[in-house]
């Protein structure tokens, strides 16, 4: 062990290391979960039959269906034959190579991201990747978790290690303390406007201060899962009471013995007090308002409060051609109020905004009231887990009363692979991660909002908070 | 993996920036479990303007792509690099690559070469003027020229040795077996494992 001052990013980075890499080769790292879905691995599976190679490690491996799977009448075959082929080949292949898999109708299926923690594999201390960018969300345990390509999932699939450049390390220090109505959707939203999509590039985040530790491990999930749209290709969470509460007593966590090695571990992760970040970045959780996006890029976002930017008002010609291209795809005008903007629809799910207490503080808001004349609101939980205790709560008697659709779990409608998309020109208030154009369907707009925005503005039509109500 | 070193080809410029992999390839295009036959989908969306600047005849063809900062953000697909190749493209230069892009580019052999944003503006000015103008991609030297505009570009120095080498990472990591297996033997034993299955 050395004793130079080390920040958790470099902690979990030397844990992990297999061979140092020289004269400018990368370090080998060694990876403790392999996270699989069906879109990203079908290749790799071929690159392994190809190559006449084995998996090293299947029992560091775990899959489930997501991207593509319908959310409605999953007792049926998937209409679209692409899809169905590529869901049967994921099925096929992890048979063939003896992988663990959730599949649709199973009560563990979900989002790849909410199904590892809540199975108890994510942990702190940690290596975790998944062709997946948003594989972000398991560093709120203070794990080292990234996306990888289909070429690195077939090598970890053949070695259980990676190739990787260090990092450099970032400090988010967000004190103070959130308003109502304020949550960790708003922090990562105003997080990214701050630092823009590619001010993480070549860093991993480390999310610090008294707002972050005041978060359950959901809040700090949805942080880390956004890490990737600030460019960073990992972000995390030091791991604290919070932490080892929501880990107790899971399928997959140690116990007895083993949680007291694993806790003695589990306490030197953080960083230590004279360590140095790369940079630090400063927020105060004490002003923050709901934020939402106006534009085509998550960086591209603003209070709940203000208006529509004039592209004219940013100095970088960049980033002002974007405005203007974006607010045309958007369809806004400079000056719009953000919260005169009229939604179509309002979806709430996804690996940022997909779990139980999301939809808690959705529920929360709608409860009792009514939904805007012409809205549709699909409610969509990340994992059958989340659903069936929603449905133990009764979360889903007042969604159905509010008038929204009660779906099963899966990517949804944050990306259009599967039948749930907005029509091109509609307009959705999402507490999902990506307000790319045509990302939920071509032509279709999307403004990034937290869970209750999102439940205020299907009551109200416009974008909106739940102060707005009172 | 082919060897790469000097290769020219048409020159086409990509005047955006925060150029989103879901922009180079849609979604609907992943669901497909092959590996080749990509280039339909790539900037799929896009394509469907006739003005965009690959529809345009002069840049049928084109090979080198000069684009504006933050290519390649968003999901990691590697289809996005696949789309690319398909099309034909062997290189791609811009100020910022996101991570994951310029990542699963090294792995496929496609060039993503970062050359400074004034440089990327010089450039566009000289396609803009000469339409149909070549670009020369000298990898060893790091250097690429659009005709007696000549600039270098940056690329991590053990990619460009793979790619010149044409050596597969995999292979090169099978290597070390002895060091994986000594980590192996070493690793916490309160870490999960996912079989046997529990929880379910």
């Amino acid at each position: 062990m050395s004793t130079k001052t080390m920040t958790l990013a470099q902690k979990l980075w030397n844990d992990h290391l297999v061979v140092k890499g020289e004269n400018g080769a990368p370090d080998l790292l060694y990876i403790d979960l392999h996270l699989i879905h069906e879109v990203t691995s079908p290749q790799a599976f071929d690159g392994l039959r190809l190559a006449g190679r084995d998996m090293r490690r299947k029992d560091l491996t775990i899959a489930t269906e997501d991207h593509n799977t319908p959310t409605e009448n999953i007792h049926l075959p998937i209409v679209d034959p692409t899809s169905r082929l590529q869901v049967q080949a994921l099925r096929d292949n992890t048979k063939e190579f003896g992988v663990r898999i959730h599949s649709l109708g199973d009560k563990n299926q979900g989002i790849v991201h909410v199904v590892g923690p809540q199975l108890g594999l994510t942990m702190p201390g940690m290596t975790i990747v998944c062709g997946d960018s948003h594989t972000s969300t398991h560093g709120a345990f203070g794990s080292l978790a990234m996306g990888i390509g289909t070429s690195e999932v077939e090598h970890v699939m053949a070695t259980q290690t990676l190739p990787l450049q260090p990092f450099k390390t970032m400090a988010i220090n967000v004190d103070g303390e959130l308003r109502p109505g304020v949550g960790a959707k708003d922090i990562i939203l105003a997080v990214i406007a701050k630092i823009s999509t590619g001010g993480g590039q070549g860093y991993v985040l480390e999310y610090r201060g008294s707002a972050i530790r005041a978060l359950s491990m959901e809040g700090r999930m949805t942080i880390c899962n956004m890490s990737i749209e600030a460019g960073a290709r990992a972000g995390m969470v030091a791991p604290d009471e919070i932490t080892y509460e929501y880990l107790k007593g899971r399928p997959h966590s140690p116990e007895g013995l083993e949680w007291d090695k694993a806790m003695q571990y589990w306490e030197t992760l953080k960083t230590d007090q004279d360590a140095v970040f790369d940079a630090e970045v400063f927020i105060d959780a004490n002003t923050l308002d709901p934020f939402v996006t106006w534009g085509t890029n998550p960086g591209q976002g603003v209070s709940l409060m203000d208006s529509v930017p004039n592209p004219a008002d940013f100095l970088d010609p960049n980033e002002r051609s974007a405005a203007e291209r974006a607010l045309e795809y958007m369809d806004l005008k400079a000056g719009t109020k953000m919260k005169d903007i009229i939604v179509n629809t309002v979806f709430l799910g996804s690996c940022t905004n997909g779990r139980i207490e999301d939809l808690r503080a959705a529920a929360e808001v709608i409860k009792g009231k009514t939904k805007a004349a012409g809205i549709r609101m699909l409610v969509v939980p990340g994992s059958q887990k989340v659903k069936l205790q929603a449905e133990e709560e009764g979360l889903d008697q007042v969604f159905k009363d509010f008038g929204a659709e009660w779906r099963f779990a899966g990517c949804s409608m944050c990306l259009g692979m599967n039948p749930d998309q907005l029509a091109s020109g509609e307009r959705a208030a999402s507490t999902s991660n990506r307000n790319f154009e045509g990302r939920q369907g071509k032509g279709a707009r999307t403004h990034l909002v937290s869970p209750v925005v999102a439940a205020a503005t299907a009551i109200r039509g416009t974008l909106s908070s739940p102060s707005d109500l009172e | 993996m082919d060897k790469i070193s000097r290769f020219e080809g048409l020159a086409a410029p990509l005047q955006r920036s925060n150029v989103d992999t879901d922009q180079i390839i849609p979604a609907v295009y992943l669901k497909r479990i092959t590996k080749t036959g990509f280039e339909d989908g790539l900037f799929a969306n896009w394509r469907q303007d006739p003005e965009f600047v690959l529809n345009q005849p002069q840049f049928q063809g084109a090979q080198v792509l000069f684009t504006g900062p933050d290519f390649g953000t968003g999901s990691s697909r590697e289809h996005a690099v696949w789309a690319l190749k398909d099309f034909g493209f062997r290189a791609v230069f811009a100020s910022k690559f996101a991570d994951i892009f310029s990542g699963n580019s090294g792995k496929q052999g496609l060039i993503a070469g970062v050359v400074k944003d004034s440089d990327i503006a010089a450039i566009w000015a000289k396609i803009e003027a000469n339409p149909g103008i070549i670009a020369k991609v000298d990898l060893p030297n790091q250097l690429v020229s659009v005709g007696d505009l000549q600039v270098g570009f940056g690329i991590d120095e053990y990619t460009k040795w793979r790619l010149t080498e044409g050596l597969d990472d995999i292979g090169i990591t099978l290597q070390n077996e002895a060091a994986i297996l000594a980590y192996e033997a070493k690793r916490e034993s309160w870490k999960p494992k996912t079989l046997p299955a529990k929880g379910v």
